[in-house]
């Protein structure tokens, strides 16, 4: 802590040896807890179903199981077909979503487009207020008719402001208009600029966007408890979670209805849930450490403005 | 008018590259305005759509919000979101500014990288799978903090039926998953300071401590007020996956856990009190956008080139 003590030079900045463990301590504490609840839910996964319903959860289970894996993979059409719905949507409404937001910011980025200004605050207006949930319900579902298709969770999620104004700073930042300009003298048109001069040079830009929105898609579940009532196109958190509600619901109701323990053998158990929590969670996990760079950048440029 | 037109002739090729993300924002952003309408009316769904759902529906002026002021939830509703979000904004920021000067001072850095990615996870984790990793803790009769008091010679508690702990339960868990994610934030622009001040700090004597109070939280202030002011621009908006997902929607622990959006949802999909949830969305709105506007004026005070607009 205290600096003025005899030191070598390169030590300078450094707080002391003693403080430094704590730090660490504390850090690495911190950092644990962050990780360790998936970690649970992992062993969780693979204990036996048995040990754990007379144990519990515990850390090190008396007996471990790979049958949570297995039964998943060999009964659950369910599971793979969220994956199915969750990936379509992932990627399809990355692709949609990375094309509207790309071309928005950059013709409002251009100064030499006339509405630019009108065309900014129509975006930027849609942050300080919006109709709620409801009314967005109505025209979502009454107006375009989109309840119970796949497009009720890929074109609610398609544009952001947000993501509209990080990606005008990115381009009026590592776009110097010199460049569209000595294009534009070069005889090349203004979409032709866009794609083989603009789109490259930010492409760290696309990236970061394209990652924020591959996330949403991904982790959402909410437009799926609103739109979504047909089976086949439940996505995977938003199937994690009717599984849990109707396992409250049959548990309920056990008592006064015979064919609900039939119903209760046929729904996964806890293992299996945890290993589809596991599963859900795992491409993230995987990707994660990639996404987190760009996540960094995108802060920092999302911070700088225009 | 011929100059409008010429105007839009010479600009064709940038408003065609807006259309596309204009159309969205007309339909997802600004069509629903029209809805709002719904608080003042009683609200019934028209098979022939949208319009004639508006249409239709019989005026009652300002009755669902006089409904929904007159009975405890809009009190309860309001408290919860108000009371949730402010501790959030004071504890997340407390935490979040002490956890990124406690990283930057490590002298390890690959360590503090380490520590950094660890503290990022649950900022990409769905508030779906949070409520699992909060149920493998407070499962009644699986869940290892049961365990752990059993140890001690404790009954089991009934977490997600007893609303008392909640308040806490819930400031945990978004601490938890919000604190790495801000505290990079301020990590980045603490390695963003000049190094030189801090070498003539410590030429002047000044103790680790010294520098952090006075160079270190004063050269970070312009972020972490704005960082702030943005949080209590949307104090009026709570985490709809927080409130919902991770009290597993128990109805015992609604007193705790209802916010404005929840109660929103619920008027929606369970009770059907379409006008009076509408009411309460645009009570939402309204105070949200005033609330924004007012925090983006305190901001341009402050530092003109931070404001949102």
């Amino acid at each position: 802590m205290a600096a003025g003590k005899k030191r070598k030079k390169r030590d300078f900045h450094h707080i002391s040896r003693g403080w430094n463990v704590v730090l660490n301590g504390i850090a690495g504490m911190f950092a644990f807890l962050c990780v360790f609840p998936f970690l649970f839910v992992v062993i969780i996964s693979l204990t036996d179903e048995k040990t754990l319903a007379r144990d519990g959860y515990r850390l090190l289970p008396a007996q471990w199981s790979l049958e949570a894996y297995r039964f998943i993979f060999r009964t659950s059409d369910t599971l793979l077909r969220s994956y199915e719905v969750t990936i379509a949507v992932t990627v399809i409404g990355t692709v949609i979503s990375l094309i509207l937001i790309s071309l928005y910011a950059y013709a409002i980025s251009r100064k030499s487009f006339r509405y630019r200004r009108f065309f900014s605050i129509f975006a930027i207006l849609t942050m300080l207020f919006n109709g709620g949930m409801i009314p967005t319900y109505m025209v979502v579902s009454q107006l375009l008719g989109l309840k119970d298709t796949i497009w009720a969770l890929i074109l609610p999620l398609a544009m952001n402001a947000f993501y509209i104004m990080i990606l005008r700073t990115f381009y009026s930042t590592s776009v110097p208009d010199a460049i569209v300009e000595s294009a534009k003298i070069d005889g090349a048109g203004e979409f032709y600029t866009f794609l083989k001069i603009v789109l490259p040079l930010s492409l760290p830009g696309l990236a970061t966007i394209g990652l924020f929105s591959t996330l949403g898609y991904w982790n959402d579940w909410f437009n799926a408890l609103l739109y979504i009532d047909n089976p086949n196109l439940v996505p995977l958190q938003s199937m994690l979670m009717r599984i849990e509600s109707s396992i409250q619901f049959i548990q309920q109701n056990s008592q006064n209805s015979s064919m609900s323990l039939a119903a209760l053998q046929s729904i996964p158990q806890d293992t299996s849930r945890m290993a589809m929590v596991v599963l859900a969670t795992l491409p993230i996990i995987f990707a994660y450490p990639f996404f987190q760079r760009y996540f960094v950048q995108g802060l920092t440029v999302g911070a700088v403005k225009e | 008018m011929a100059a409008f037109f010429r105007n839009v002739i010479r600009n064709k090729v940038m408003l065609f590259m807006v259309l596309p993300g204009a159309i969205w924002f007309f339909f997802f952003s600004y069509l629903p305005l029209v809805g709002t309408v719904a608080a003042f009316k009683q609200y019934r769904f028209n098979r022939e759509g949208f319009w004639a759902s508006i249409y239709t529906s019989k005026w009652v002026g300002w009755d669902n919000f006089k409904f929904l002021f007159n009975n405890n939830d809009a009190y309860v509703i309001t408290r919860n979101t108000l009371l949730y979000n402010l501790v959030f904004i004071i504890l997340g920021l407390v935490f979040s500014v002490a956890m990124a000067i406690l990283l930057s001072e490590l002298i390890n850095k690959r360590l503090a990288k380490l520590y950094q990615t660890g503290m990022f996870l649950p900022y990409f984790l769905s508030w779906v799978i949070v409520g699992y990793f909060a149920f493998s803790f407070l499962s009644m009769d699986r869940g290892m903090l049961n365990q752990i008091i059993a140890g001690f010679g404790i009954e089991p508690i009934q977490w997600y039926s007893e609303a008392a702990y909640w308040p806490y339960i819930l400031i945990l868990v978004s601490l938890w998953k919000a604190i790495g994610y801000n505290s990079v934030v301020y990590l980045a622009s603490i390695l963003g300071i000049d190094k030189s001040l801090y070498e003539a700090a410590m030429i002047d004597g000044a103790s680790k401590w010294q520098q952090i109070r006075n160079v270190t939280i004063p050269l970070l202030s312009p972020i972490i007020i704005i960082m702030t002011l943005l949080a209590v621009g949307r104090i009026f908006y709570a985490d709809f996956g927080l409130f919902y997902q991770v009290p597993r929607d128990s109805g015992t622990l609604y007193s705790v856990t209802n916010v404005i959006d929840t109660y929103v949802y619920r008027g929606l999909k369970t009770t059907g009190e379409i006008g009076m949830s509408t009411a309460a969305g645009l009570y939402q709105s309204v105070v949200g956008f005033v609330l924004v506007i007012l925090s983006n004026y305190v901001v341009r005070k402050i530092d003109k080139d931070s404001a949102l607009f």
